[in-house]
């Protein structure tokens, strides 16, 4: 498609142009060798997580030099399951990666794919984000005390909105009704669409309690049109004012922690280089700004320790997908 | 008056020399990607981020809002000239505005398309300025139970689009409902008519089904005759312009088009389809004519176009005054508002004046700009109908191809194009409408998803869609739209009967009882 060629190419020149007008200093720190024509796949579209975690990447690591020539491919669908499958059964020439985290965790088991992420490489986990459970400011539940007593009252009465089903949402809603030794199966979740409408769901009382990212609900909850029942982190966060659950007596930790994978059969030499790559990537004081911006902790874990996480967590999710009977 | 105050100043700096040129830059980009199949406002944004990281965030959003506004016009081109709508959106307008250009008038659907989008754009922006906070205060009113009935209210637009016969176009609303329940259920997680193919999980997008019936079927069916039929040219009958007749048709549809549109853009889960759908209704329905409806009226352009314009400055209401992205594009804008630290919100109109009412200014200008774009470019676009005709049609099919395949870069898209083209072909031989297929498609998901979380919020309780007073009120007006011209015909044709007796008493003419036209 030329047409498009000729708009990336204009897109290429402004940039050049802007970079050289606002030329950011060069980091000269870099002793790592630069790594040719990578293809960062974003199982997801335009605009959401992954996307902004792959043109993030896209964006220091070839600013640094540590990459050249790196592209971000779309490919949205199923809960990036799409993403992933293409990701493992694709031969590329050039070395590829793909943005991952723990919605796919879910997403795999509920859509019952074919590939898992048996077949990857886990490379580093980048980021991450804890969730706050919100309600409507008017909302007659106060504190996280009201919202179990009104469940264990009853269960059915509560509606707990979140994204898809085996999200994150969905996982952590899990884990806080098992907490308070209540039956996972008798809770009314409701998949109440994306960020927006989820929030205007609850902001207009129609849903119980919501959740999401503390960065995407800061602003209404800064406005006093939300409140913050609890907050996912197992201590807490410096700026946010919001108790954890551990310290109202729930145990309950959950981060909804954003990762990058290699190919399952890499070479030992790649992914050592890969490795170090995306280790100087996060250090530099591009990526710690770009993280600030977007309201993502800085979970950085190289491969190995990573790795050894992953199995951990997926250990857990599982166990509790399979205990909400979203999968037999 | 502090809102005019601000608004002004609004206007000052969005026509620095300097901003203007981002907002000139920004509605070429969109009025291109508008155009282009498969690339929507939200990935050009996406793409452009990390680009304008360095400029100032206001001219970035000058920027980026004329990306938005202009991929809204440039969706009805495709629609009108190659019967491909490239976003849901501009669906509808297919419908009578390539049958439009197919008559030679292309250059006047093209026309209505574009000044309608103008004047939609302008009164939706007006209405963004003054009426923001409180149309997002309507909006939180609306839950899954009102949302439900909303759906069915658009449903109601089958009735305009059947056809001649209620069998064939009923067959075709089923086909499209059946479509739509492909994929993963969303309240259960439970997989529906996939087959075991991933790709089918997230469903059937409905831009690939419109393109295949609209585009692909009607081209295979065009090659099946052209053995047989004369080579004619879609030859541009009389001026470029549009006439007298085709203002005073078209003024009305884009002003109720506008109305529609706004406050359902508005709406968190209100998309750009439904006010495209009820435009098409409401216009069919006032319509002198409406028995052209189908076959080229120019209000069924007019109306839906200005529809999904004024949507999408709806859409900017919930993302500037609480923060809350309702669609693909306002997610990115998000993002982008968060890439300069800033937070939209309650709070970013008294944090951050100079950048929101410059960027509403900006609209105001977009969309001036956008008509000076577009309107020349009218004469330039209709001229690809003169292409021969087989060349025309294989550059549908390619372009059509490629658009499916850059929607979500997967091959299987391409196969749902062109199974679905074929069934379109199939539909065409057997003259069964198209249009009933893709409306059951779309809205069917939808109204079924609002059911089913209204009734598990209300935990089976379905007295719910009557006790809430917006949702009762909306059901209200589906069952008067569907039942009402049964009625009148029905008393009609007894008043028809009433006077022939009458008539046939005084053995004269036929007396005063025919509708009045």
């Amino acid at each position: 498609m030329a047409v498009r060629k000729s708009l990336t190419g204009i897109l290429a020149a402004a940039a050049l142009t802007a970079g050289a007008l606002f030329a950011t200093p060069a980091p000269a720190q870099n002793k790592t060798a630069e790594i040719k024509g990578i293809e960062i796949i974003a199982p997801a579209n335009a605009g959401g997580g992954y996307d902004q975690h792959a043109r993030a990447m896209q964006q220091v690591l070839q600013n640094h030099k540590l990459a050249s020539n790196v592209q971000v491919m779309n490919i949205p669908g199923a809960g990036g399951t799409i993403g992933l499958s293409q990701f493992v059964t694709s031969r590329k020439r050039n070395p590829s990666l793909m943005i991952s985290g723990l919605g796919m965790v879910g997403a795999i088991l509920i859509n019952k794919s074919p590939v898992t992420l048996d077949q990857v490489t886990p490379l580093a986990r980048l980021t991450g984000e804890y969730q706050p459970i919100v309600v409507a400011a008017d909302s007659p539940i106060r504190t996280l005390d009201d919202l179990i007593a009104k469940f264990k009252a009853d269960p059915g009465s509560v509606s707990w909105g979140g994204f898809a089903v085996g999200s994150p949402d969905h996982i952590l809603y899990g884990l806080i009704v098992k907490a308070i030794g209540g039956d996972v199966a008798k809770m009314n979740y409701i998949a109440a669409g994306a960020g927006g409408e989820m929030m205007a769901s609850v902001l207009g009382g129609h849903i119980t309690v919501a959740t999401g990212g503390y960065n995407e609900l800061a602003s209404q909850l800064q406005a006093g049109k939300l409140r913050a029942l609890g907050i996912s982190a197992p201590q807490r966060v410096p700026g946010v004012d919001i108790p954890t659950f551990k310290e109202q007596g729930l145990d309950v930790e959950l981060v909804n922690w954003r990762a990058v994978m290699a190919p399952g059969s890499l070479k030992a030499a790649d992914k050592q280089a890969l490795d170090e790559a995306v280790g100087a990537m996060v250090r530099t004081d591009e990526w710690k700004q770009i993280a600030k911006e977007r309201g993502w902790i800085d979970l950085y874990l190289p491969s190995d320790q990573f790795t050894a996480l992953l199995k951990d967590e997926r250990a857990r999710i599982e166990g509790l997908i399979t205990e909400l009977g979203l999968v037999k | 008056m502090d809102t005019l105050a601000a608004l002004g100043h609004g206007f000052l700096v969005a026509l620095t020399p300097y901003n203007l040129l981002w907002s000139a830059i920004g509605v070429t980009v969109g009025t291109a990607v508008g155009v282009l199949p498969g690339i929507g406002p939200a990935l050009t944004v996406a793409l452009l981020l990390p680009v304008t990281y360095h400029l100032e965030p206001t001219s970035a959003f000058i920027m980026f809002a004329g990306i938005y506004y202009g991929a809204m016009y440039g969706g009805s081109t495709t629609s009108i000239l190659l019967n491909a709508p490239g976003e849901s959106g501009s669906i509808v307008t297919a419908i009578d505005g390539h049958a439009m250009a197919r008559q030679g008038r292309g250059a006047q659907a093209l026309a209505t398309a574009a000044i309608g989008s103008f004047v939609a754009g302008t009164i939706a922006t007006v209405a963004l300025t003054f009426v923001a906070p409180l149309m997002v205060k309507m909006a939180l009113l609306f839950g899954p139970a009102e949302y439900f009935a909303l759906m069915v209210l658009a449903l109601t637009t089958v009735t305009a689009v059947l056809g001649d016969s209620l069998a064939r176009g009923l067959g075709s609303l089923f086909l499209g409902l059946a479509l739509g329940l492909v994929g993963i259920d969303m309240q259960t997680g439970q997989a529906r008519l996939a087959f075991g193919v991933p790709e089918l999980l997230d469903g059937i997008d409905t831009v690939v089904v419109a393109v295949g019936l609209f585009a692909v079927g009607e081209t295979l069916y065009v090659a099946s005759r052209f053995r047989f039929e004369t080579e004619e040219i879609y030859a541009l009958k009389g001026s470029k312009w549009m006439s007298r007749e085709d203002w005073s048709r078209s003024w009305k549809p884009w002003l109720r088009g506008t109305l529609l549109g706004f406050p359902i853009g508005a709406l968190p889960a209100g998309g750009s389809e439904i006010p495209t759908f009820l435009s098409y209704l409401v216009e069919k329905r006032l319509a002198k004519r409406p028995e052209e409806f189908g076959h080229g009226a120019i209000e069924a352009v007019a109306g839906p176009e200005a529809a999904n314009n004024a949507s999408a400055a709806g859409v900017l209401a919930p993302l500037l005054s609480l923060g809350l992205p309702t669609s693909a594009t306002a997610a990115i804008m998000l993002a982008a508002f968060q890439q300069y630290g800033l937070q939209p919100g309650p709070t970013l109109f008294d944090s951050n004046p100079e950048l929101v009412w410059g960027m509403i200014a900006s609209l105001y200008i977009g969309n001036v700009l956008l008509l000076l774009l577009n309107l020349p470019l009218v004469g330039l676009w209709v001229k690809l109908l003169l292409i021969p005709r087989p060349w025309l049609y294989a550059g549908i099919l390619v372009f059509s191809t490629l658009g499916a395949y850059t929607l979500n870069n997967n091959v299987v898209d391409l196969v749902i194009l062109w199974v679905i083209g074929l069934v379109g072909f199939g539909m065409r031989v057997l003259n069964v409408p198209v249009a009933p297929c893709v409306v059951g498609l779309i809205l069917g998901p939808l109204a079924e998803q609002q059911f089913r979380r209204a009734l598990a919020i209300s935990q089976g309780d379905a007295s719910v869609f009557v006790t809430h007073p917006i949702s009762a009120a909306l059901l209200a007006v589906a069952v008067l739209l569907v039942a009402g011209p049964m009625v009148l015909r029905h008393r009609q044709r007894m008043a028809e009967k009433a006077a022939e007796k009458a008539a046939a008493n005084k053995a004269a003419g036929r007396s005063g009882t025919t509708p009045a036209l």
